[in-house]
């Protein structure tokens, strides 16, 4: 078997042993083809929209563009985004946390179908994330009858909208930290333990500050997703102007009203947001590689 | 070592403490706003393309209220495909009228959700249609493909642009638009108007959940020849997007569209609103808002209120009711468009 395998037929395996140079097989001019298209393909599909959603939104200049953000519509639509996040975030954070710390640390039946369940939003589309509220705490659903008897509204108002946030941006921090926490092992809360500290003492003292950098790398994700969610929400919503419309409800709303400056210079908020975020993450992967490495690496 | 993580863990906390203090002051804060909002705010439920027109109607309602009472009040609007809106109510949006595309989507409102009165078309004048509306086609400017009558939508090479009949008013109205059309065309035979409206349907490259999506897709997009649609709408596009893009095609004959209107009877009573949405609803045959609806392109019943200069642009067509053709609106949404209906069975053959 091992004679069959030259080094030529699998040139990667070999990286690990010899000098990278001797890696390389393809010409100069293939490699030079292979950069270009790479870089146009980003140019094409990161960076062109990206330019383009500015552009749009400066079109007739600063005053239009700032008006986009006088309406009281836009403020509705900035504040909701801003409490939504500030509900979800924190929310997934103690869950997070939580969850990655008993699959991380403990052994137990059912762990595995735990973590399938964490995935289990990603893979979900988002719509049907936000249908299954609707069969749950619509007016025809599961629990809604009990609902409208004791005057609760939960979709189609602020709840409805926290909770589909809540599912779709659940799995960030559990899956950011679990492959920490399992890289990092339970020798130091063992150490903890021995020396007397109690189960609580021990996870605030030692499990908490080992995973901080992570766990702030996963709410900066979290926060970015919970705030530009669109397909869940979209549905939950019912979109009543100034009082159930995200910012991205509040972009396609502008855009189908023909206002595409205002709505160019929403989604430039969110784009800069994205922005903003992205920047925080490098520095946090630059400044901080080893600590968040073994999550980081999944991105 | 210990020390520095020792203080890590200690922002740590402060940290995530303020943050908790953020959400519970967030959700404080909603409670409040809720509170503050019962009474004064109403909710209309409408469709696709009346956004601009319930922005003016809200406002001037909301001023005459002032006005007669001294109560400020709120008339929210929430818009999308007219289909798709009345299941929001059904499921449960907190509607206090609905102002919706088609008659059939009320009925819908009422027999799924007995949130409506079963008898709304008797509750409110002129059978619950403040105004009422009709196709027309929009086309690239100089009308290269020719498009002058419904008969032209199924030629093979003209690409047609219409919304999804299920979830759209302004798509089902176009569906039987063309249905009527060739109805009369063949001397009543509903076998070749089904076939026509097949014939149509299979140069309809895309269908959109809505009236709205649709003409962004024809007029922002660039797709299509022909955008059959609510005249309101037409005219909207080519004040939006300058005259010298598109034409309006006015065809010979065209169906009478008739948006209605109605309270959401649990709703109101449940909120104690009712007042208001009567109120609300009056004041749509009230001369102040007849006037609104012309300027937006819609057709008034009170022609006498509204400008002669906004009535010029809603020119006099021979105008079919649906009805006549195909009996009641139960009739003509089930043997349409419920599940197995002629539009279900135009995809099975190969649309």
């Amino acid at each position: 078997m091992s004679e069959a395998i030259t080094p030529s037929d699998f040139p990667v395996a070999e990286s690990g042993l010899r000098p990278p140079a001797s890696v390389v097989t393809e010409t100069g001019w293939v490699r030079v083809l292979l950069i270009a298209v790479a870089i146009a393909f980003l140019a094409l599909f990161l960076v062109l929209p990206l330019v383009t959603v500015f552009v749009q939104a400066f079109a007739k200049g600063l005053d239009a563009y700032l008006a986009a953000f006088k309406e009281p519509d836009a403020h509705a639509a900035i504040k909701l985004t801003l409490i939504t996040a500030a509900i979800a975030v924190p929310f997934n954070v103690v869950f997070g946390v939580a969850a990655a710390w008993a699959i991380a640390k403990f052994q137990f039946w059912g762990r595995d179908l735990l973590v399938t369940l964490i995935d289990l939003p990603f893979s979900v589309s988002p719509v049907v994330s936000g249908l299954i509220y609707v069969l749950v705490f619509g007016s025809q659903g599961l629990i809604g009858p009990w609902l409208i008897e004791h005057d609760i509204q939960i979709i189609f108002a602020v709840p409805g909208i926290v909770l589909a946030t809540i599912f779709v941006t659940f799995p960030f921090v559990a899956r950011q930290l679990i492959p920490l926490m399992q890289e990092q092992g339970t020798v130091e809360e063992e150490a903890a333990l021995t020396l007397g500290a109690s189960g609580w003492h021990a996870f605030r003292t030692v499990t908490l500050p080992n995973i901080r950098w992570g766990l702030l790398y996963a709410v900066l994700l979290c926060n970015a997703r919970a705030m530009g969610e669109f397909g869940a929400v979209s549905v939950v919503s019912g979109h009543i102007r100034g009082l159930t419309n995200t910012l991205p409800l509040h972009v396609e709303i502008l855009y189908n009203e023909y206002n595409f400056v205002a709505s160019f210079a929403v989604a430039s908020l969110l784009a800069g947001l994205a922005l903003v975020t992205l920047v925080i993450k490098s520095l946090l992967e630059w400044r901080y590689a080893d600590d968040i490495a073994a999550g980081a690496r999944r991105h | 070592m210990p020390m520095s993580r020792h203080h890590g863990q200690t922002t740590f906390f402060g940290m995530r403490r303020s943050a908790l203090i953020v959400a519970a002051s967030a959700a404080m804060g909603l409670t409040s706003v809720s509170a503050l909002r019962a009474q004064t705010e109403l909710l209309n439920v409408s469709y696709d393309p009346t956004r601009e027109l319930y922005k003016d109607i809200n406002a001037a309602f909301s001023e005459e209220w002032k006005a007669k009472t001294g109560e400020t009040i709120t008339v929210r609007a929430a818009h999308g495909g007219s289909g798709a809106q009345a299941r929001t109510v059904i499921d449960g949006i907190p509607a206090d009228v609905v102002t919706l595309g088609i008659p059939s989507d009320i009925d819908s409102i009422s027999k799924l959700s007995k949130k409506i009165d079963p008898d709304w078309r008797s509750k409110q004048p002129n059978g619950a249609l403040p105004y009422t509306s009709t196709v027309v086609f929009l086309v690239r400017k100089g009308n290269p493909k020719g498009i002058k009558d419904w008969g032209d939508l199924v030629k093979p090479d003209v690409k047609v642009i219409t919304p999804n009949p299920k979830t759209s008013a302004g798509g089902r109205w176009n569906f039987l638009a063309a249905w009527g059309y060739a109805y009369e065309q063949n001397a009543k035979d509903a076998e070749k108007a089904n076939a026509f409206v097949g014939q149509v349907y299979k140069n309809v490259p895309v269908l959109d959940t809505g009236a709205r999506g649709s003409t962004v897709t024809f007029a922002q997009r660039g797709l299509g020849d022909v955008l059959p649609t609510w005249e309101n709408e037409a005219f909207l596009v080519f004040d939006e997007f300058g005259r010298d893009k598109f034409d309006v095609v006015v065809p010979p004959s065209s169906i009478y569209a008739e948006p209605p209107v109605a309270i959401v009877d649990a709703n109101v009573d449940k909120k104690g609103t009712r007042k208001q949405a009567e109120a609300y609803l009056q004041f749509l045959y009230s001369d102040k808002a007849q006037a609104i609806f012309a300027k937006h392109h819609y057709r008034p019943i009170k022609r006498e209120a509204a400008k002669t200069e906004d009535l010029a642009l809603l020119p006099e067509i021979k105008l079919f009711k649906i009805e006549d053709f195909q009996g009641n609106w139960d009739d003509i949404q089930k043997k349409n468009f419920d599940n197995g209906g002629l539009f279900d069975q135009l995809g099975k053959q190969g649309h």
